[in-house]
C-alpha cells in the first residue's frame, strides 16, 4: 500500500511541472515581446497564446491550492518565507494578464500595456526563479511556522536561478513561436533560440554545480552511490536533449526545438526532485510531516483521479482546436 | 488611531481590499456567462441576428471582466498563505480540498473552454461552440458552489474534530460541504450575481435606448434584463429572509449587530430602520423604530423575545457600526431593485417599456447598484463573523502569519496602487465598450490591420449578423 502523502507529492510535483512548462512558454513569449519588429509581429505573438494562457496559469492556482489542501504545513511555512517574491510575482502576473485584453481596447495606452506585458512576464519569471533558488537553499521553520528573516530569499544563488528561469522561459517562448509561425518572425526566433539555448545550458550547468554546495545532504546524495550514478546519467540526458534541440533547429524543424526545450525543463525538474526527496521543503520538512490528515488526502484524491485526466483531455482538445500556424490576420479582437 | 495599525489590522485590510476587488468580477461574470449561454442558444434556435449581435457584444466585455477576475483570483489563492499561514495550517485539511475541487472542477473548465468560446466558433462549429459556452457558464457556477461552501464552513463549521496539533481534521465531508449556512448563502449569492448582471445589462440597454429607442439590440437586452429583474429581485428578497433566519439560528451575534440590538427585548424587539450606532454607550442614537417588527421578521411572531448583544461577551462581539450600516445599504438597494423591476414591468404592461426615458435613466443609475449591494452584503456577513475566522472556534488574532507590520503595510500599499491603476483602467475600458451601441462592428478601436480582420471575423462570415449596419 502506497503512502497517500507520496502519491500527493507526485501529483503536486506534476501540477508544478505542468505549470512551469505551459506558463513557461507563454511567459517566454512575453519576455520576447519587445523583440517584435512591428504591430503585426506583436499581434501574432500575442495571438499565439491568447486562447490558452489562462488555462496555463490555472496550474499555478492548482499548485497553490493543492499545497494548501494536502500539505498545509508546507504552504504555511513557504508562503511567509517567500513573501516578497510571491507578492511581486502575483502583481507581475496581474499586469501581464490584463494586457491580453487591454492592449486591444486603447490606442493611446497600447505602449503602456505592451510594457506591462513584457515587464510582468519578466518579473513573474524572475520571481519564480528566485523562489526556486530560495527553496533549494532551504527554509527554516520552528513550531509549525517560518522562522527565518525577511530577506533570506535573496542571495547570489537565488538571483542566479532567477536569471536562469527568465532565460529558460525565453527559450521555451522562442521555440513556441517557431512552432506557431512562419516567415520572418520564425527565422528571427530561430536565431534567438540558438543563443538562448546556449545560455540556458550554461545556467543549468552552473546551478547544477552550485546546488550540491547549498546543503551537505545534496552533496552526499549526488556524490555517493547510488546517487552518483545519476550524476552521470542526468548530464548525459541533458547533452542528448541539447543535441536533439540543436539538430532540430538546424534542420528547420517546427516542433523538435520546442519539445526538446520542454524535455530540458523536465530533466531539470527531475534533478531538483532528486535533491529534495524525501523533503517537501528543504532542509528538514518532510513530505510525511507536512501532509494533511488521511481523510483530507483521500477525499481530495478521489476527485483528482477523476478530474485531472478530464482536464488534460479537454486542455489537449483546446490546444488541438488552435493548432497550426497563426494567421496574423485572425484573432477575435 | 495609528497604534491600531498592527500586522493583524493591516493583514485584515489587505484581505478585505483584495477580496472586495476580486468579488466584483465574479459577481458579474457568473451572471454574464449564463446570459451569454442563453444568448447563444437563442441565436442558434431562432437564427435571429439580434441575439448574435448581443452575444458578440457581451462576449468581449466578458473577456475583459473575466481576465480581471482571473488575475485578482490568483492573488487570493496565495494570500491565505502569505498573511494567514496559521489559519492555513489549521484549516487546510478541511478547506484545502474544497478549494482544490474548485480549481479542478471549475477554474480549469472555465479556462479550458473560454478560449474556444471567445475565439473558436469558426474552428469548432456551432454545436461545440455552444457546448464550450455552456461549460464556461457551468464552470462559473461550480466555482461559486465550492467557494461558498468554504466561506460557509468558516461561518458555520461542522463535521470536524481538532487534533493534537490544533488542526481541524475532517470527520464527515458531507457535513463539511453541506454545512448549515451553505445552501442559503449559495442561493443568495448566485441570485445576487444574476441580479447584478441584469442591472448592468439593463443599464447599458437603457443608455442606448435614451440615444435611440429603435436600436434593436438595445431593446432586446433591456427587455431581457427587465424580465430577469422582476423575476429575480423578489426571489432574492425571499432568499435573503431565509438566509437571515439561518444566521439567527447559527450566528445570533451577527444578527444582533445587523439589527442594532444592543439590548435584549424580552417582550418583542423593534425594527430599527435608521439610527447612529454608539459603540461606547452601547446603544443606537436617534433610532427610528417600528415596534415589534424585528420579532415579527425574525421569529414570525408578535412579542417574541429577542436577545441583544448584552448577552454576548464583549470579546466575542462583531464591530456593530459597520455591520449595521452595510446591512441597511444592502437591504435598501434590494428594495430599490424590486421597486425598479415593478416599475419596468408596469411600463411593459402598458406597452411603454421602450418609450419611458425616465425608466431608462433610472436603469443607468441602477446599473452599478448590484455591485454595491454585493459588497455591502459581503461586508455584513464577513465583518459580522468577527472576531473569528472560523466562527466560535478560531479567532482572527490566532490566525495570523508571523509577518511584520512593515511587510504587510508595504504589500498592502502595492496592492492598492496596482489595483486602482490596473482595474481602474479595466473599468474604464469596460465602460467605454458599454458606451458603444451593440451593433458597433469594432468595439475597441476603429482601425488597424489586425483589428479590422479580427474583430469582425464572425460578422464577416455571417453577413446577416448586423442588420442595423
Amino acid at each position: 500500500m502506497f503512502e497517500l502523502s507520496f502519491i500527493w507529492a507526485g501529483i503536486i510535483a506534476f501540477a508544478v511541472l505542468t505549470y512551469v512548462i505551459l506558463d513557461g512558454f507563454d511567459l517566454g513569449v512575453g519576455i520576447l515581446f519587445p523583440f517584435a519588429d512591428d504591430e503585426r509581429e506583436k499581434a501574432t505573438m500575442m495571438n499565439s497564446i491568447a486562447p490558452i494562457w489562462d488555462g496555463n496559469e490555472t496550474w499555478l492556482v492548482l499548485g497553490g491550492g493543492g499545497l494548501f489542501a494536502v500539505f498545509p504545513l508546507a504552504y504555511a511555512v513557504v508562503m511567509p518565507a517567500l513573501y516578497m517574491p510571491i507578492i511581486l510575482m502575483l502583481l507581475a502576473l496581474i499586469f501581464r494578464g490584463v494586457a491580453f485584453e487591454y492592449r486591444w481596447r486603447t490606442k493611446r495606452w497600447k505602449p503602456v500595456w505592451d510594457v506591462a506585458f513584457f515587464g510582468g512576464s519578466v518579473v513573474a519569471a524572475f520571481m519564480q526563479g528566485i523562489a526556486l533558488g530560495a527553496l533549494v537553499q532551504g527554509i527554516e521553520y520552528k513550531d509549525r511556522a517560518y522562522a527565518g528573516g525577511w530577506w533570506d530569499w535573496l542571495s547570489g544563488f537565488s538571483v542566479l536561478t532567477g536569471l536562469a528561469v527568465v532565460i529558460g522561459y525565453a527559450l521555451l517562448g522562442s521555440t513556441w513561436i517557431i512552432l506557431k509561425t512562419e516567415g520572418g518572425l520564425q527565422r528571427k526566433m530561430q536565431g534567438y533560440a540558438r543563443w538562448l539555448a546556449v545560455a540556458t545550458l550554461g545556467f543549468i550547468g552552473l546551478a547544477s554545480l552550485l546546488t550540491p554546495f547549498q546543503d551537505p545532504i545534496y552533496f552526499h546524495r549526488w556524490f555517493n552511490l547510488p546517487g552518483s550514478i545519476l550524476s552521470v546519467l542526468m548530464p548525459s540526458a541533458v547533452l542528448v536533449t541539447a543535441w536533439a534541440f540543436f539538430s532540430g533547429l538546424k534542420a528547420d524543424k517546427d516542433a523538435q526545438p520546442f519539445f526538446a526545450a520542454l524535455v530540458l525543463f523536465v530533466l531539470c525538474f527531475i534533478g531538483i526532485g532528486i535533491s529534495f526527496y524525501p523533503n517537501i521543503v528543504p532542509p528538514s520538512l518532510t513530505i510525511k510531516e507536512a501532509a494533511a490528515p488521511e481523510s483530507s488526502l483521500l477525499f481530495a484524491l478521489v476527485g483528482t483521479v477523476v478530474l485531472v485526466p478530464m482536464i488534460l483531455a479537454y486542455t489537449a482538445y483546446a490546444y488541438w482546436v488552435f493548432r497550426g500556424k497563426i494567421d496574423p490576420d485572425e484573432g477575435y479582437h | 488611531m495609528f497604534d491600531s495599525l498592527n500586522a493583524e489590522t493591516l493583514a485584515r485590510m489587505q484581505f478585505a481590499f483584495t477580496v472586495s476587488f476580486h468579488i466584483i468580477f465574479p459577481a458579474f461574470s457568473i451572471g454574464l456567462a449564463s446570459y451569454l449561454a442563453v444568448l447563444n442558444a437563442l441565436w442558434l434556435r431562432t437564427r435571429d441576428a439580434t441575439y448574435l449581435t448581443l452575444f458578440t457584444y457581451w462576449k468581449k466585455i466578458f473577456a475583459v471582466a473575466f481576465g480581471m477576475g482571473v488575475v485578482s483570483g490568483i492573488v487570493m489563492s496565495y494570500q491565505f498563505g502569505t498573511n494567514w499561514s496559521v489559519f492555513s495550517d489549521k484549516t487546510g485539511p478541511v478547506l484545502g480540498p474544497l478549494m482544490a475541487y474548485e480549481v479542478l472542477s471549475a477554474f480549469f473548465l472555465e479556462a479550458g473552454f473560454l478560449g474556444i468560446m471567445l475565439f473558436g466558433r469558426e474552428r469548432v462549429g456551432d454545436k461545440l461552440h455552444m457546448f464550450a459556452t455552456a461549460m464556461v457558464a457551468f464552470g462559473t457556477l461550480m466555482s461559486a458552489t465550492w467557494i461558498l461552501s468554504v466561506n460557509s464552513w468558516m461561518q458555520t463549521p461542522t463535521g470536524y474534530s481538532i487534533n493534537a496539533l490544533g488542526q481541524f481534521v475532517p470527520e464527515d465531508w458531507w457535513a463539511i460541504v453541506f454545512n448549515p449556512s451553505f445552501p442559503y448563502r449559495l442561493v443568495h449569492m448566485v441570485l445576487a450575481a444574476y441580479l447584478t448582471t441584469a442591472l448592468v445589462v439593463g443599464g447599458v440597454g437603457g443608455l442606448h435606448l435614451l440615444r435611440n429607442r429603435t436600436d434593436a439590440p438595445a431593446r432586446r437586452m433591456f427587455s431581457m434584463a427587465m424580465w430577469m429583474l422582476i423575476i429575480v429581485a423578489p426571489l432574492q428578497i425571499l432568499a435573503g429572509d431565509f438566509h437571515g433566519l439561518n444566521t439567527l439560528e447559527h450566528q445570533p451575534a451577527k444578527v444582533m449587530a445587523m439589527e442594532g440590538h444592543y439590548d435584549s427585548h424580552p417582550h418583542g424587539a423593534p425594527l430599527i430602520l435608521f439610527g447612529i450606532p454608539n459603540p461606547t454607550e452601547k446603544r443606537i442614537d436617534y433610532a427610528i423604530e417600528i415596534p415589534q417588527l424585528s420579532s415579527l421578521i425574525l421569529k414570525h411572531k408578535w412579542g417574541a423575545p429577542l436577545n441583544g448583544l448584552d448577552t454576548i461577551p464583549d470579546a466575542d462581539e462583531p464591530p456593530v457600526a459597520i455591520v449595521f450600516w452595510s446591512f441597511r445599504v444592502m437591504v435598501g438597494l434590494g428594495m430599490a431593485m424590486l421597486g425598479f423591476g415593478v416599475w419596468a414591468a408596469w411600463r411593459r404592461y402598458r406597452g411603454r417599456l421602450y418609450d419611458t426615458p425616465m425608466l431608462h435613466r433610472a436603469a443607468i443609475v441602477m446599473g452599478p447598484m448590484g455591485f454595491v449591494a454585493v459588497l455591502a452584503g459581503w461586508v455584513t456577513t464577513e465583518v459580522g463573523r468577527q472576531p473569528f475566522t472560523v466562527y466560535g472556534v478560531l479567532r482572527t488574532s490566532d490566525s495570523l502569519a508571523p509577518v511584520a507590520a512593515p511587510a504587510v503595510a508595504a504589500s498592502l500599499l502595492a496592492f492598492i496602487v496596482v489595483y486602482f491603476f490596473v482595474f481602474g483602467a479595466g473599468t474604464f475600458y469596460l465602460l467605454r465598450m458599454m458606451n458603444k451601441p451593440a451593433a458597433t462592428p469594432h468595439l475597441g478601436l476603429k482601425d488597424g490591420p489586425i483589428r479590422t480582420a479580427g474583430s469582425t471575423q464572425i460578422t464577416q462570415k455571417h453577413p446577416d449578423a448586423h442588420p442595423s449596419e
